[in-house]
């Protein structure tokens, strides 16, 4: 495309707006739609592309958390001992990042975009499960309790296996720090099925560390230069007001149909990011 | 508020409330701040280069890799000092990406003012790797 810096920054902050809106109503973050638009859509450099997408997480996450910390729904004491595993595999992602050839970065990131639209789809149940006792989460009092509002009651719940759930933090936060993505499909199913935490209080608590696991890499990002003002501060605004935008208007939804066609959207892309990588 | 009472023995019950008001007051504040920041940088650039708003080779040269923009604190104060839009706009996005990691340092306090030593502790060591991340890219 022959654009100016202009009409560059216009259709940019455009998409990025469409782009948050998108990620707070199926909730998910906007970076995973971002990544691909720069780079196939407007043929930026995969790095430029992540770096920008890094900082627009940072962005939703800490509107986001604002929200559910007021609301109570995260549990800051799980959050902070599990950003020990997400910021340092952040980092550890961030530096493979400038390591790594960039066809691999579109192979994984296509890959893992396929993986989060597949987790869209398989819903999580809401219920209470047996909890095996766990020293650590003892020790730690990682137990916690939020208000549901669809019970209109507090729920009380039991952490377990708080070291394995520290692990796969670990590994949810590489994937973030390579890719530029929140990883948030991949923190709450770890929550939820591995350490017991309900859905809700799940999703509040991963949401509310994206911030500092982005943070993290975004440390890394910046330093190697990765992350240039013309491409970042649009998208940025953009994902900001969308987010804003579709969190006070709609809140999230339910919509089977809607749901299924962005997944089959998100796939698309997915099957083209890996295309692009092995092409 | 009945859901407050209920959040903790004794007179500790109130201290985490308000933090967690002012945590969630802090993420905010650091996120518009460095809305404004970026737009206005923006603004900055756009007036300043005239061209900018014609040319395909100036979005090349801004946009391809090996693009010239600061990527350390002494470029962008540089920058700041030249009243230069990209070096405004990177102020914003390093407000932005300094927002949650001031939303830890804040945290270590409120840990310690609750005499939770081990969480302060915890915290601290995330607060160091958020510092070891700038100083690794810097190195890479």
């Amino acid at each position: 495309m022959q654009l100016s810096p202009l009409e560059f920054t216009l259709m940019l902050s455009g998409i990025a707006v469409a782009a948050g809106f998108c990620g707070s109503l199926f909730g998910i973050g906007g970076g995973i739609v971002i990544v691909p638009v720069l780079t196939l859509l407007f043929g930026i450099d995969i790095r430029y592309a992540i770096g920008a997408s890094v900082v627009s997480v940072i962005a939703t996450s800490s509107g986001a958390g604002a929200a559910y910390v007021r609301e109570r729904m995260a549990n800051l004491r799980v959050a902070m001992f599990l950003e020990l595993g997400t910021t340092s595999g952040a980092i550890t992602g961030a530096y493979l990042a400038g390591i790594l050839h960039s066809r691999w970065l579109f192979v994984i990131f296509g890959a893992m975009l396929g993986l989060s639209a597949l987790v869209m789809l398989t819903r999580l149940k809401p219920g209470t499960r047996p909890v095996p006792p766990d020293v650590w989460a003892d020790g730690l009092r990682l137990h916690g309790r939020y208000f549901d509002a669809a019970l209109d009651r507090e729920v009380d719940y039991r952490v377990t296996r708080t070291r394995t759930g520290l692990f796969l933090m670990y590994l949810a936060g590489i994937i973030s720090g390579l890719l530029g993505i929140g990883s948030g499909p991949f923190k709450v199913p770890a929550m939820d099925l591995a350490m017991g935490i309900p859905i809700k209080a799940s999703s509040a608590t991963s949401n509310f560390m994206i911030g500092v696991t982005a943070a993290a890499s975004s440390g890394v990002y910046f330093g190697r230069g990765d992350i240039d003002p013309f491409i970042a501060a649009p998208v940025a605004i953009g994902v900001v007001i969308g987010a804003t935008l579709g969190s006070r208007v709609l809140g999230r939804t339910d919509n089977r149909l809607l749901r299924v066609l962005f997944v089959i959207l998100l796939l698309t892309i997915a099957a083209q990011m890996i295309y692009r990588g092995l092409r | 508020m009945s859901r407050e009472k209920k959040s903790g023995p004794g007179m500790r019950k109130s201290l985490p409330g308000r933090f967690e008001r002012l945590i969630s007051g802090l993420l905010r504040t650091g996120v518009w701040t460095s809305l404004g920041l970026m737009l206005g940088g923006l603004a900055v650039m756009f007036v300043h280069h005239a061209d900018y708003l014609d040319s395909n080779r100036e979005l090349q040269r801004l946009t391809a890799p090996g693009a010239a923009f600061p990527h350390d604190l002494s470029a962008v104060a540089a920058g700041i000092r030249a009243g230069r839009g990209q070096a405004i706009a990177t102020l914003g996005l390093l407000f932005l990406i300094g927002t949650p990691i001031l939303r830890v340092a804040v945290s270590i306090i409120g840990f310690l003012l609750q005499r939770d030593y081990v969480y302060a502790l915890v915290t601290a060591a995330v607060l160091a790797l958020l510092v070891t991340s700038f100083l690794l890219g810097k190195a890479g």
